[in-house]
């Protein structure tokens, strides 16, 4: 019967010559690709002890940031958790009690945020959809563990420490740079 | 009776109403918002100024338009109107000009406000107004007042919408707050911060249209679109006992009146029901609340589908394909 679409291919049953017969010219042609890649630069890393180029806005474990005075940014408003397609994000809200004001930025803060690692899959919008600049994906990677607990990082894990800053200036793009400098927005006061 | 059009619709109405409500009987998208205006408290409206449309024709007798827009909250219909909403750009346009102005002195902390996601004016803003503002001066500051135990308030959010002290006039038997001050000066007080402690104050916080009066046993206790809102009731003495549950797990957070669907409310709860029944045994429990699929609230709330409200919307689709103009939907089938 005649085929319908011309992709089908009668099998052919030929005969190998004398050559093709010994192997020999086709193993050898096989040990050349192998003595070739000897020579060329290696495909893979030592990791740990050398890591790779990572992208300026590569996707990796969150931050959630402190401003210039050293207070926490983030005002529980929940929209990283509303925006979370896995929904990896929880968090209890708090109002600021006076004497406060160094540690965190509005009236209302999170007394607990947690994000579970296993569930989030790094599309960053948490960072996208937080109005405050407080949350931000960075380049360092969520390390390993034995245990499921362990994946579920705290306020503990997430904040990064007062002395110890965590550049993301590289992240910032034109649009959020550009929203900054009207400064009658940027926070309420 | 008076025949009206509105955006090239034509309706019968009772002579004597609103713009407002004549295109509230119409529905669908030709209904103005309003910020102020509240059909259950007399001599709301006015103020904002949101609910501006164009009268293309005057009436029948006196067929010239309006010089200018009018508030379509309190100007009456007569026969033969034309009137413009969506379909005048004008009116478009001035609308951008009011929201920006009802933003002007709006703190924007939405994400610390607990009325974010329910927010009348976070709405507006959301569909008529445009994205950036043009204001650089300071706004205006306030303390936050707490009135009575109850209720927080803040001024910085207030649009003057004058509903609360509506309710508290109309309400309540003696009024113990009201507005001093004039222009951008005024200020809701209640005179040396006396606690408002009348039955049916708690309902300043649900005519509110902003965060500025909000529940302080619910403060930053949970986002609106974090909690499940439910329909319940109780027997109450003093009200109809008809509410909603804002529910986490099964811990009621808030209660509050039930809104129709312009975010009013037709029957006022009492306190005791507001603030005294925190317990889901209290109520009994009618129903997951029908929540509007455009509503940031409706994230992750799935509701089971009438089928006979689903055939209907098939067939008016089914209608429209056939070229035939979309009959809007039916909305008493629906509720």
């Amino acid at each position: 019967m005649e085929s319908l679409t011309n992709r089908s291919i009668i099998v052919s049953n030929k005969k190998m010559t004398f050559s093709e017969k010994i192997y020999l010219p086709a193993i050898l042609s096989g040990v050349m690709i192998t003595i070739k890649h000897l020579f060329r630069k290696s495909a893979t890393v030592r990791y740990p002890e050398k890591t790779r180029e990572f992208s300026e806005i590569y996707r990796g474990q969150h931050v959630l940031k402190r401003d210039d005075n050293g207070a926490e940014r983030c005002t529980a408003c929940g929209l990283c958790a509303v925006s979370c397609p896995a929904e990896a994000i929880t968090m209890v809200a708090e109002e600021r009690k006076k004497g406060e004001e160094n540690l965190y930025r509005e009236e209302k803060y999170a007394a607990t945020y947690e994000i579970n690692m296993l569930r989030c899959i790094f599309c960053g919008l948490c960072e996208e959809a937080c109005p405050k600049e407080a949350i931000f994906l960075t380049d360092r990677l969520v390390s390993t563990d034995y245990g499921r607990d362990g994946f579920i990082y705290g306020k503990d894990k997430l904040v990064e420490s007062a002395t110890d800053r965590i550049d993301i200036s590289k992240r910032q793009t034109k649009e959020v740079l550009e929203f900054k400098k009207q400064k009658q927005l940027t926070h309420n006061k | 009776m008076a025949k009206v059009v509105i955006d090239g619709t034509e309706i019968e109405v009772a002579d004597g109403i609103t713009i407002l409500n004549a295109a509230r009987q119409l529905g669908g998208h030709s209904v103005p918002p309003a910020m102020c205006y509240y059909s259950t408290l007399k001599g709301s409206g006015g103020k904002c100024r949101v609910c501006l449309v164009k009268v293309a024709q005057g009436s029948a007798k006196d067929p010239r338009p309006m010089p200018k827009l009018v508030a379509s909250c309190s100007t009456p219909v007569a026969d033969g109107m034309v009137i413009q909403n969506l379909t005048s750009p004008e009116v478009l346009e001035a609308r951008k000009g009011v929201v920006e102005f009802l933003l002007i002195n709006h703190p924007l902390d939405c994400p610390i406000c607990d009325q974010a996601g329910e927010c009348d004016l976070q709405n507006l803003a959301y569909e008529h107004g445009v994205g950036k503002t043009r204001y650089e001066e300071e706004r205006r500051k306030f303390e936050k007042i707490d009135i009575g135990d109850k209720i927080k308030l803040h001024m910085t959010r207030c649009i003057l919408c004058y509903r609360c002290t509506m309710v508290a006039n109309q309400l309540t038997d003696n009024r113990v707050h009201g507005v001093l001050n004039r222009g951008d000066a005024s200020e809701i007080s209640t005179y040396i911060e006396k606690a408002v402690d009348n039955d049916f104050s708690g309902n300043m916080i649900d005519v509110c249209p902003v965060g500025a009066l909000t529940d302080k046993t619910f403060r930053f206790k949970s986002r609106v679109w974090f909690t499940k809102p439910m329909d319940a009731h109780r027997n109450c003495t003093k009200c109809s006992g008809k509410v909603v549950l804002w529910m986490k797990d099964n811990e009621v957070l808030r209660v509050s009146a039930r809104k129709d669907q312009y975010g009013e409310v037709k029957e006022f709860i009492c306190n005791e029901c507001r603030y005294d029944h925190k317990s889901a045994t209290d109520w009994t429990i009618e129903g997951p609340r029908h929540i509007d699929r455009h509503s940031v609230i409706a994230q992750n709330h799935y509701e089971k589908t009438d089928l006979l409200t689903l055939k209907k919307e098939i067939e008016r689709q089914i209608e429209f394909q056939k070229g035939k103009p979309l009959p809007e939907p039916n909305r008493t089938l629906a509720e």
